[in-house]
């Protein structure tokens, strides 16, 4: 009895959250085309969730595409295949980890910011100031930080991509001995441009997924400093999933 | 002019107003007192749609603001100035950013007009100096005095204000609301002041309204409450005013 009333309870308000981030989203989407267009606040929120990103997200596609150049040769030697080495890191960077991993790096270091900085203001009055101001709080401060998102997302999974693909080579060529003609070739026989755009095209989902979950979690913060914290968490679990989630539904649907 | 008519609130099952019945009357200074967590601040959170009541009226230029959406608050919070308890500066703007922040967003001025705005604004509430800190940088009281100039910068017909002098010393007290009264002649404003300091209030208000458990206990003149008989509004008086605190309240 108190389990099943536990997980219907977790289930509406998985439901009524799921409402309100879409709801959110469409809000500050549609903010777009109301006057004034905040310029300065969008190249702010560009350099932040974008330039400011570059380092971890680079570490991390370096990694990967060096640990899944590894990977990938041992299972490739066991039927001799290795010369297909290149084209397949690259197949999997482009089409899954590039995406996803950046925008996971973007949730935690980026995500996280936006939800602990809107929640503070939501429990400080600050966002009922800006109505006072008779300015649309969602136009300004979520607006711009959506289109960031859109835009600067898909541009640091562009370059994972690259450093992921020289991470692969630098195992693939210069540590497991594969030749270098032999690598590129077979990586530009196998991925096609169309490999990369249906990674980029994930990439503006979850650009626009996770900045509207953690900005509706911080902007409907409320418990003081404790429920700005508990937001936080909640905003980075859920995009977290949500993205991993939403690839998976992504790909089958789609790509 | 603004009309309360019988307005609820409750949070969790605590009723907070319980009908709350008030006129506002247009270019008057109207100050709200009452003890601690009586709902002060819910009462004028009401007036701009920050609350939104169970129940009443809230009658503004013909209109009960209690059926407006977001779209029409947005129009009648521009005749509405509303200074929060807590300042609700933005903490990434420096003190200059923030006063200057409504006259950039609405008053269509020149850049160095609204420059010069701001230094006006900030050396009437002796801030002049503070301009490039942040709010983080500042003492509470400082802050306060920030909220208030960012609050004047514009000219609405009405303006709230939540405990514009708590937390400051005597002297800036009286300054602060000289300037409001200044503010408030020169522009024709409606006042609405939340205080707990009882000399002021009988020194400045045109009249004062006593919330207490819900809803409003007394209104009237500061000399019909100066002689009240009501037994919550005497003792609220009697503890505030124990000795020389009552020759202040002779110039009024
Ligand atoms: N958003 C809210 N959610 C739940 N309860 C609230 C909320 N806002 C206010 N309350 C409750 O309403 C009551 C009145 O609060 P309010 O802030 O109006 O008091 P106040 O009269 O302004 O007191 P003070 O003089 O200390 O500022 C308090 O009991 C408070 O707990
Ligand atoms: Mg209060």
């Amino acid at each position: 009895m108190n389990l099943f009333y536990h997980l219907g309870s977790l289930f509406l308000k998985f439901l009524r959250d799921c409402g309100g981030v879409f709801i959110f989203f469409w809000q500050s989407l549609l903010a777009t085309f109301s006057r004034p267009f905040r310029a300065r606040l969008f190249i702010k929120h560009m350099e932040f969730i974008g330039v400011k990103s570059w380092l971890v997200v680079s570490l991390t596609a370096l990694f990967s595409g060096m640990v899944t150049a590894y990977q990938v040769h041992h299972a490739l030697v066991k039927f001799g295949g290795q010369s297909v080495l290149g084209g397949v890191v690259a197949l999997t960077l482009t089409r899954e980890l590039g995406p996803v991993l950046t925008a996971i790096m973007v949730v935690a270091r980026a995500g996280s910011a936006i939800t602990a900085e809107l929640g503070s203001m939501r429990i400080t009055e600050q966002i009922d100031a800006l109505k006072m101001m008779a300015v649309n709080p969602i136009q300004y401060l979520i607006t711009p930080r959506l289109w960031a998102g859109v835009i600067t997302v898909p541009l640091l999974t562009a370059m994972a991509n690259l450093i992921g693909i020289a991470g692969g080579y630098v195992v693939g060529v210069m540590v497991l001995g594969i030749d270098h003609g032999i690598f590129m070739a077979r990586m530009e026989d196998m991925v096609e441009l169309q490999d990369i755009m249906s990674g980029i095209y994930k990439s503006i989902f979850f650009g626009a997924f996770l900045v509207s979950v953690c900005g509706y979690k911080g902007y409907y913060a409320s418990g003081g400093a404790e429920g700005v914290g508990k937001a936080t968490t909640e905003a980075v679990v859920i995009s977290s999933v949500g993205i991993l989630i939403f690839d998976y539904i992504l790909t089958t649907l789609f790509f | 002019m603004i009309t309360i008519k019988n307005l609820k609130k409750s949070f969790n099952g605590f009723q907070v107003l319980r009908g709350v019945n008030l006129v506002i009357p247009e270019g008057k200074t109207t100050f709200i007192m009452g003890q601690s967590g009586t709902g002060k601040s819910v009462l004028l959170k009401h007036l701009v749609g920050l609350l939104s009541p169970d129940e009443g009226e809230i009658w503004f230029e013909n209109r009960d603001l209690t059926k407006l959406n977001e779209k029409e608050w947005q129009e009648v919070r521009k005749k509405i100035g509303y200074l929060f308890q807590e300042g609700a500066l933005f903490d990434s703007m420096t003190v200059g950013e923030n006063v200057a922040f409504p006259l950039i967003e609405h008053a269509k001025l020149p850049e160095n007009e609204i420059e010069r705005k701001v230094d006006e604004l900030l050396s009437a509430v002796g801030l002049l100096e503070a301009k490039d800190k942040y709010p983080s940088e500042l003492s509470g009281g400082m802050r306060k005095r920030a909220a208030l100039a960012r609050t004047l910068a514009l000219h609405p017909q009405v303006i709230l204000f939540d405990e514009p002098t708590t937390g400051l010393d005597p002297i800036l007290q009286r300054s602060i609301l000289d300037l409001i009264m200044e503010v408030k002649n020169r522009f024709n404003l409606t006042c609405v002041i939340i205080s707990h300091d009882v000399p002021l209030a009988l020194h400045y208000a045109d009249q004062i309204a006593f919330l207490h458990e819900g809803v409003i206990a007394q209104i009237g003149s500061p000399e019909e409450i100066r002689n009240s008989n009501h037994p919550f509004v005497r003792k609220f008086l009697d503890s505030a005013l124990i000795d020389g605190a009552k020759e202040v309240s002779h110039e009024g």
